[in-house]
């Protein structure tokens, strides 16, 4: 199969997953018709990532703002609102532009439903492997964490939820915030025999042995498969190192290559990277590693329809990443021959809760867990006029009432809350109830943390965040979004070096001053020194401010004035 | 899953890290300190690459794909960064590494003995974000090659 013909068959996939009909209406008769995924080839694999221990159906708006930079600039998945509709053609006000789309979203919310929920996903898994006899289901990692309940649990409700689902392979990043013993134990007592946790890049500090299996060997329908695990390459950078200390990652992609070409020696006719890389780092790698036929990935929550077919000195990589909250199954399906990879379908199928019946079995295990906390997550702290949301590069609507909860609780002038992307949606008129709350803030760091910072400080911090997210080399990125600031007006130009990023700091319209200290308020802290300190948990801060407001009027986002983004695909006019 | 940790480390008890070290010393892999070369302190002290380089006879030297630096591109912990250095270069008599944004440049002088490897793990400790410079003397004369190494902050990850 030469290029072309390669691509066309991509363009088939497309079409075949997304005959959306324009009309709504229409939309929602034929919209059993969407899960209709007829099987393909003789090797499948499932794939679900970042599902933040959503176990319900939740509301998930995807970003306006989404920027690429250097050469990811344009391309996906740096293509927000209308531009990714064209890219994909995917008609608006459709049930597939809802899924992959911010635009529309409180207009459309309540026409479509919630989407994801384990026992709607469950369902669909099962619907999906009836036709795809011996197929895998793989989960990318940030599984255990984003919840009250995997936080409470300290993860034991997602482990058994996943073991229900029927997981075969995972990889990790949040799950180590529960703390290397733990992740350990589930590995060891759990998952035994069951789930395969897979993670090349991750080994010991002191002498650099391997924690886990670098791949598994797997065969389906008679054909040999390899599934690599990735696991997220900064975890003990962009979260605290004190919780994994005895482990050390990176992208290490020279044994990731050797990784491959073991599982090829060993006679796999198919390599498949399942990666909590993101997006961005998954295509540089796939450029550059020889030998891994399709990277499942996962970790920057990009619901991406269409893999990206990237070229390499060994042949060419798929290249996909399957969002987050539950929202989507990705299906891959092989046909493998003799000589390796042939041909394929993908899929990212969207989790709509309202067109998915509930699996009982799931459905029970998830009531068991909640039952003993139905009051507290219910909890009623205010009601909320507009959309709350956070995903998107800059403040969302939830974090800036994060942010003002912060610095009117703690009487601070600046307030910074981290650029998590994960974190779930309240539509206008909705209570914010304490299991939302949880929602945006449920990690194992929780502290609140007050300091008083040099207007030189406070740039310091603006300028590595953006370099985080904005370095043109994706091997530099972390992949979270910039830090979420409240009080501080600022200009950020993504396009510029490290250093000339942020500029025209000002405070109620007056200049930052550089030597001046300013009160500042934060949580999340990675240091090991602000976790001895205590600090109240940011839940409880938040929980106390909404009950005080009862009706939180939607929040006036705090913004940086952007420069070097005109016409940039990646923020929505 | 910690089966390869667990058996290092036994050796490494059982052994002992001085019987290991004399086994390795009397078997030739390591130079006895009387063999060393004088510490070159002119080096040490350098507070540019290039001072450096030159205190170590070296001017100029021209960047070689076989040497290679193998390190993470962001740093997990500034204070111990874990750099490895690989040379496929014939007659690898020294590997140095410096760290250009350092107070003083050069962290490590290796000298390689006809029965080593040119192959080393070493960690250094890097205030900010720096190029890693490795200068190898061979049988051919001097190369470099160089990494870029992040040093962040950290946090707001995910």
């Amino acid at each position: 199969m030469d290029r072309r013909e390669f691509l066309n068959v991509v363009a088939a996939g497309a079409a075949a997953g997304f005959a959306f009909p324009a009309r709504e209406a229409a939309a929602q008769q034929q919209a059993a018709d969407i899960y209709d995924a007829p099987a393909f080839g003789n090797a499948s694999l499932l794939h679900f990532t970042d599902c933040h221990a959503q176990l319900l159906p939740v509301h998930f708006r995807e970003p306006s703002v989404n920027l690429g930079v250097g050469d990811m600039r344009g391309k996906p998945p740096h293509l927000v609102g209308d531009a990714l509709l064209r890219h994909y053609g995917l008609a608006g006000g459709s049930r597939a532009a809802f899924a992959f789309s911010h635009v529309d979203f409180e207009r459309l919310a309540p026409v479509y439903g919630k989407v994801g929920g384990f026992a709607h996903l469950a369902t669909l898994v099962k619907r999906v492997r009836a036709s795809r006899p011996g197929s895998l289901l793989l989960d990318g990692g940030d599984t255990w964490q984003g919840s009250a309940t995997a936080l409470w649990s300290k993860g034991q409700d997602m482990a058994d939820a996943a073991k229900l689902l029927g997981v075969d392979v995972m990889t990790l990043h949040w799950e180590c915030t529960l703390g290397q013993e733990r992740v350990t134990e589930i590995a060891e007592k759990d998952f035994a025999g069951k789930i395969e946790i897979l993670a090349q890049n991750i080994r010991t500090a002191d002498f650099g042995d391997p924690v886990f299996e670098p791949f598994t060997l797997r065969t389906i329908n008679g054909v040999r498969i390899a599934i690599v695990g990735q696991a997220f390459p900064y975890t003990p950078i962009a979260n605290p190192r004190y919780l994994m200390q005895d482990w050390t990652f990176g992208i290490r992609e020279e044994s990731l290559q050797a990784a491959v070409d073991a599982a090829r020696a060993a006679g796999a006719r198919a390599v498949v990277l399942l990666s909590h890389n993101g997006m961005d780092v998954d295509l540089k790698l796939a450029g550059r590693v020889r030998g891994i036929d399709a990277i499942l990935g996962g970790h920057t929550h990009d619901g991406v329809p269409v893999p990206v077919v990237v070229d390499n000195p060994g042949g060419r990589t798929l290249v996909t990443n399957a969002g987050s909250n539950g929202k989507f199954l990705g299906v891959l399906d092989l046909d493998v021959g003799a000589g390796g990879v042939r041909d394929f379908r993908y899929r990212l199928l969207p989790v709509f809760a309202g067109l998915l019946p509930a699996d009982p079995e799931m459905d029970a295990h998830i009531a068991k867990v909640r039952a003993p906390h139905l009051a507290k997550l219910g909890e009623k702290l205010a009601v909320s006029e507009g959309l709350l949301y956070r995903r998107g590069n800059f403040n969302g609507t939830f974090d800036q009432l994060i942010l003002d909860a912060l610095m009117a609780e703690k009487d601070a002038e600046i307030a910074f809350s981290p650029g998590f992307r994960w974190g779930t949606t309240v539509l206008p008129g909705e209570a914010i109830t304490m299991e939302h709350v949880l929602d945006q803030t449920a990690i194992t760091y929780p502290y609140v943390t007050f300091a008083e910072m040099t207007g030189e400080q406070i740039r310091l911090v603006l300028e590595d965040v953006g370099d985080n997210l904005f370095n043109p080399d994706p091997y530099m990125q972390q992949g979270g979004d910039m830090v979420r600031v409240g009080g501080l007006a600022y200009r950020c130009d993504p396009t510029a070096a490290m250093g000339r990023r942020i500029g025209d700091m000002t405070l109620r319209g007056r200049p930052l001053e550089a030597s001046k200290t300013y009160k500042v308020a934060g949580w999340a802290p990675v240091a090991e020194a602000a976790r001895d300190a205590g600090g109240e948990p940011i839940w409880d801060l938040v929980a106390r401010h909404l009950r005080r407001r009862k009706t939180v009027a939607p929040p006036k986002l705090n913004l940086p004035t952007l420069s070097g983004v005109e016409g940039n695909p990646g923020i929505a006019p | 899953m910690d089966i390869h940790q667990t058996r290092r480390r036994r050796v490494l008890q059982t052994g002992g890290g001085f019987g290991l070290m004399a086994a390795l010393s009397a078997a030739g892999f390591v130079v006895p300190k009387a063999a060393l070369a004088e510490w070159n302190k002119a080096a040490f002290e350098g507070k540019t690459v290039a001072d450096a380089m030159k205190a170590l006879g070296a001017t100029s030297p021209a960047a070689s794909g076989e040497v290679q630096i193998i390190a993470s591109d962001i740093a997990e912990n500034g204070a111990v960064v874990p750099i490895q250095v690989v040379s496929r270069l014939a007659g690898t008599q020294q590997i140095a590494v410096f760290v250009e944004k350092n107070p003083n440049v050069l962290a490590a002088v290796f000298d390689v003995g006809p029965d080593l490897a040119p192959d080393f793990t070493t960690r250094v400790k890097m205030a900010e974000s720096s190029n890693i410079v490795v200068l190898v003397k061979s049988a051919g004369g001097f190369a470099t090659a160089t990494k870029e190494i992040k040093v962040t902050l950290g946090g707001c990850g995910g």
